[in-house]
């Protein structure tokens, strides 16, 4: 996939998050806008992953810690064939196993995620049996950044240094913001960068809306030998629709059928002029 | 049945019982600096925005760590505030349950744990965000009071109350209007269940979001088939109003309970241990979540999916009355 043809799938990876949140009138909208870059990047550059072959013990893991950005994952998966996109009009229905968080009910989603600060201490499992059993597979996890305070992943950041797990990479989507506002006002985790160095990690920073950066931190690891790695990605909640970027309401907001009209137009703009 | 757009069936509307929630907070507040919230990013769905903005040094925020948030109730609560940790409650009963065990109960730190969103008001949100085990984790635990007000004026009350209690209270409270039950009656107390309607043929004791269905069912079993219909709000699921229970199954009419949580160990069976230990025989049917991998979808989709609605009670209701006691 050319670098043109992965920007041009961001945008309709876009489309498709709104398109889903607005029929299903409910969805993270923000933090999936945020994520979707990473996962882009992840699904079509980086995870060794066939939608045919799901259950190979050598695929390479992803479980979405910040698991209410599903809609991202969701889009994200279908994109790539594990099941066609029309099953995402069940989003949130009744007795649908689409729903507003990844399950395993759902093909292509390795762990049931929704409650914060539980994916990276899974992570640390899968990865000290791939060490274990000798495989070469990486196992990922993408986090939030008001996910941090969570002390679960603190106690998984200890263990991911103290067994050497270089196979390791948990993606931080460094968005700033939480429910209740930035997270510098409701509950500081400034020097990230710092706290995870001196957790024994090593740490890269990308722009999180650069294809380009993303696949590249993501494909070349470990970034040091016998250190688990850690990417903080720099990113904007809401990013690609002018009048979400950086607004608190569009945290689980629900577009009104004028405000998704004009978001779709934007996304129709910004993919005509990559073409 | 479309519980989300009903009219109360002639039942004034109120509001959520989070939304009372946090107004009686705020009057709490207004009167008693003493009172702290203790929100984990939760301020939003606890409806405590303007608490915040009215009394910024009464609340205190920590952020997505619910466990902290318990512990640091506990410790306020020990150096003489009146802690209220208030967190979405599949997280506050299941997370923070160290938390609540060791530094509430056990250390009698009189805490209130209000758990907002309880049972499956966010239903399509999966069992991460389901408390349907929360009844069963806290009876299991010495010196709590459980809580799950039926309306606004019960939660009002229970509001109050846990702000004067000396024993660690747990509340459990969800987000979709509530209708005033019984208004003829302004008595409320822990402990003590609210007869809501009564009748002769048939009793159903409900708690929380489910008292307002089994109403429904009580009025339409008396107005298409004549059978009459004891309703309670059993709004105190710990202690247990035995006085109450046994009163009720004095009489032999069947008993049917109905709880917004799974069978296993929650209202149900609490009242069954009770009863058929002193040997009462009623016919008794327990309502709830069934112990599977739970339907997902609106609250009251998964409330009709699993009979605890107006026409699944209404039906029970039926088959109780009419089976003929073995
Ligand atoms: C244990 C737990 N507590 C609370 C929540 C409710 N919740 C869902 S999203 C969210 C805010 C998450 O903020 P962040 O991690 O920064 O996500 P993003 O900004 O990427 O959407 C909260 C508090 C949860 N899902 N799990
Ligand atoms: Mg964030």
């Amino acid at each position: 996939m050319t670098n043109q043809e992965l920007r041009l799938k961001s945008v309709v990876l876009r489309k498709n998050i709104l398109k889903y949140i607005y029929i299903a009138k409910a969805g993270h909208t923000g933090g999936s806008l945020s994520c979707i870059d990473i996962l882009n990047v992840l699904y079509n550059k980086v995870l060794n992953v066939d939608p045919k072959d799901f259950k190979n013990p050598n695929r390479d893991r992803y479980i979405q810690s910040k698991g209410h950005c599903v809609e991202a994952l969701f889009v994200t998966l279908a994109d790539r064939g594990f099941f066609p996109e029309s099953d995402l009009e069940t989003l949130c229905a009744y007795q649908s196993h689409y729903i507003g968080h990844p399950t395993k009910k759902v093909h292509g989603v390795e762990q049931n995620t929704g409650a914060l600060g539980h994916g990276l201490s899974i992570c640390v499992g899968e990865a000290i049996a791939a060490k274990l059993d000798d495989k070469r597979h990486r196992v990922f996890t993408l986090l939030g950044d008001g996910e941090l305070p969570e002390g679960s992943n603190w106690e998984a950041f200890l263990s991911a240094s103290h067994y050497k797990l270089d196979n390791l990479y948990a993606i931080l989507d460094n968005n700033k913001q939480q429910i209740t506002g930035n997270n510098k006002e409701v509950m500081n985790t400034d020097s990230v960068r710092d706290k995870l160095q001196s957790f024994g990690w090593a740490v890269k920073e990308v722009d999180g809306h650069n294809l380009e950066q993303l696949e590249e931190a993501l494909k070349n690891g470990p970034f040091e030998e016998g250190k688990p790695n850690f990417i903080i990605a720099h990113t904007i909640k809401g990013k690609g629709v002018s009048f979400m970027e950086g607004s608190l309401k569009w945290h689980h907001g629900v577009p009104t059928e004028e405000q998704y009209a004009l978001a779709q137009s934007e996304l129709n703009t910004a993919e005509a002029l990559i073409h | 049945m479309e519980l989300d757009k009903r009219e109360g069936k002639n039942l004034k509307m109120g509001d959520a019982n989070q939304v009372v929630f946090s107004e009686t907070l705020e009057e709490l507040a207004a009167i008693d600096s003493t009172i702290i919230a203790v929100t984990s990013d939760s301020r939003g769905s606890g409806k405590l925005v303007s608490f915040g903005e009215k009394y910024p040094n009464q609340i205190v925020e920590v952020g997505i760590a619910e466990q902290n948030l318990v512990g640091v109730a506990a410790g306020l609560t020990s150096a003489g505030k009146k802690a209220f940790a208030v967190s979405p409650a599949c997280f506050l009963s299941a997370r923070a349950l160290e938390q609540i065990k060791n530094d509430v109960t056990y250390s009698d730190n009189p805490v209130t744990l209000v758990g907002i969103s309880a049972g499956v008001s966010y239903g399509a949100l999966g069992t991460t965000h389901h408390s349907l085990h929360d009844f069963a984790a806290l009876r299991a635990i010495n010196n709590i009071i459980i809580v799950a007000p039926a309306d606004n004026f019960e939660t009002a009350q229970a509001v109050r109350q846990a702000a004067a209690s000396n024993k660690p209270v747990y509340m459990r409270l969800g987000k979709k209007a509530m209708p005033f039950l019984n208004e003829a009656d302004q008595t409320f107390e822990f402990g003590k269940g609210r007869i809501i309607r009564e009748g002769e043929n048939l009793t159903i004791i409900a708690s929380g979001e489910t008292v307002y269905p089994a109403w429904l069912a009580a009025k339409k079993l008396e107005e298409t088939k004549g059978v009459k219909t004891t309703v309670v709000s059993m709004h105190t699921i710990k202690p247990l109003d035995t006085d109450l229970l046994e009163r009720l199954a004095a009489n032999g009419q069947p008993i049917i309970t109905v709880e917004e949580h799974m069978v296993n160990g929650g209202l149900g069976e609490a009242c069954a241990a009770y009863l058929f230990q002193r040997g009462y025989k009623n016919r008794f049917r327990i309502v709830g979540i069934p112990d599977e991998y739970t339907v997902t979808g609106s609250q009251i989709e998964i409330f009709g999916h699993y009979g605890i609605s107006e026409e699944g009670l209404y039906n029970l209701g039926m088959e109780m009355v009419l089976k003929t006691p073995e």
